[in-house]
């Protein structure tokens, strides 16, 4: 058993018991009731347990929870309120950029990464940040759209 | 899909890393980024009784110039090279190839050393270790020593280090060449290649007086082709050339077929990237 210090969405959480072998997605599920993170493929292909580790986004499936020490995690649940959504967050509803939702989270959070990293200037290079990312309902046209949208509004707030 | 039982340690320095595998006694596993350890955890395929824990080990990230070399730290994110100014300007085909790494959030955390650890034969890094023609220092119990990438990489997913060793960083020769191109296809765009060629040459007159050529995707490990390079020195530059070139990358790789894509298939589209990469590299004004 490992020690385990580690910020999730703004709280702390100090653990003395950690397994090493727990994945960073099953931490945040199970241990810490977050599910909003979905597990989809468990090998680092789906991308739904997609979550920001000091701002970066990595695989939750692909990561042990003793590797979070001293990190700052962020998972959907950090994003919005079903009351006041973020501007990504926003975008998929106005553009109904999901069916199912069960890979919206993940496309959420890579959302959030690839809009802090890359101009995004094309659909192109959007499906190309996109590609680790399996949606089986929508054909991801309206993802795309959603991210398009808070591209440009990005675009329009920067001087 | 859950990992088997392991001990974990997370040494701060590479001399505790290879003392924790000397313990471990043959049974121990380092992990960088994980991006491929952990599918293989997950599934059981690999099962160490002991994991040690590079990413405690702050100096084994950084990427620095050396004289006419670039010399990149094992625990680099890909990331970090995608983004890097000095890889851009000394090593401009490493460049235009990372974005073909993965996705995103694998490259956010995957490693060069990692990914050249691993050794698959259709991924970017091991094929630019052959290209460039890279040099691999790394540490065990007997202290360090420098292994070329071509001494490296034995087969489809197997390095030469013996259970002690870890790969400390990597020496990347810069070319001194004035046109190049990265042309890769995947099933999905970030997956693993189906056929991948890199080119770079220097151009003198009327011809090509040095080339580099390697190709991945097609057999068990990436494959530099110097015959290749060599032949490229007896070609004349004409609208020909590119069609010349394909033929002669073709005429010396028999590509594997796999689930993925066919022999057929891969060879065809080997042929059509090494024809595209040629025109892009002569055109290019660089």
């Amino acid at each position: 058993m490992t020690k385990v210090s580690v910020t999730v969405n703004g709280t702390k959480y100090d653990l003395s018991d950690v397994e090493p072998r727990l994945l960073l997605s099953d931490f945040l599920r199970d241990t810490l009731g977050l599910t909003g993170t979905h597990v989809g493929c468990e090998h680092g292909v789906c991308g739904a347990c997609t979550v920001l580790m000091n701002g970066d986004s990595v695989r939750s499936c692909l990561m042990l929870a003793v590797q979070t020490n001293g990190a700052e995690i962020t998972t959907v649940e950090g994003l919005g309120t079903p009351e006041a959504l973020n501007v990504l967050q926003a975008q998929f509803r106005e553009h109904h950029g999901l069916q199912c939702g069960f890979c919206t989270p993940g496309m959420l959070m890579t959302g959030e990464d690839l809009l802090r990293k890359y101009p995004l200037a094309t659909d192109d290079e959007i499906r190309e940040g996109l590609s680790g990312n399996l949606c089986r309902c929508t054909g991801y046209q309206n993802i795309v759209a959603a991210i398009r949208s808070a591209a440009a509004m990005r675009a329009e707030k920067m001087p | 899909m859950k990992p088997a039982r392991f001990e974990y340690v997370a040494p701060a320095t590479v001399d505790a890393a290879v003392e924790a595998l000397l313990a471990a006694n043959g049974e121990g596993k380092v992990i960088a980024g994980g991006q491929s350890l952990l599918p293989l955890l997950n599934f059981r395929m690999a099962r160490p009784a002991v994991l040690v824990d590079l990413n405690g080990i702050k100096e084994l990230s950084f990427i620095e110039l050396r004289g006419d070399r670039v010399a990149i730290g094992a625990l680099t994110r890909h990331r970090e090279i995608e983004q890097s100014p000095l890889i851009a300007s000394k090593l401009p085909v490493m460049a235009a190839a990372m974005r073909h790494v993965a996705h995103l959030a694998i490259r956010n955390r995957g490693t060069i050393g990692g990914s050249l650890s691993h050794a698959d034969p259709a991924a970017e890094l091991p094929m630019l270790s052959l290209f460039y023609d890279a040099a691999l220092s790394v540490q065990g119990p007997a202290g360090r020593r420098s292994i070329a990438a071509a001494d490296f990489i034995v087969d489809a997913l197997t390095n030469c280090l013996e259970p002690e060793e870890i790969v400390v960083e990597i020496e990347f020769p810069v070319l001194r060449h004035d046109g190049w191109a990265f042309e890769e296809v995947a099933r999905r765009f970030g997956d693993f290649a189906l056929a991948s060629i890199a080119v770079s040459v220097r151009r003198n007159g009327a011809g090509i007086e040095d080339a580099r050529v390697a190709v991945m995707g097609v057999a068990n490990t990436p494959l530099r082709l110097r015959t290749v390079e060599m032949q490229l020195g007896a070609i004349e530059l004409n609208d020909q050339t590119s069609d010349r070139f394909s033929g002669l990358v073709t005429s010396c790789v028999s590509a594997n077929g796999d689930l993925h894509a066919s022999a057929e298939y891969r060879q065809h589209l080997l042929g059509h990237l090494a024809r595209r990469a040629m025109q892009a590299a002569l055109s290019a004004e660089r």
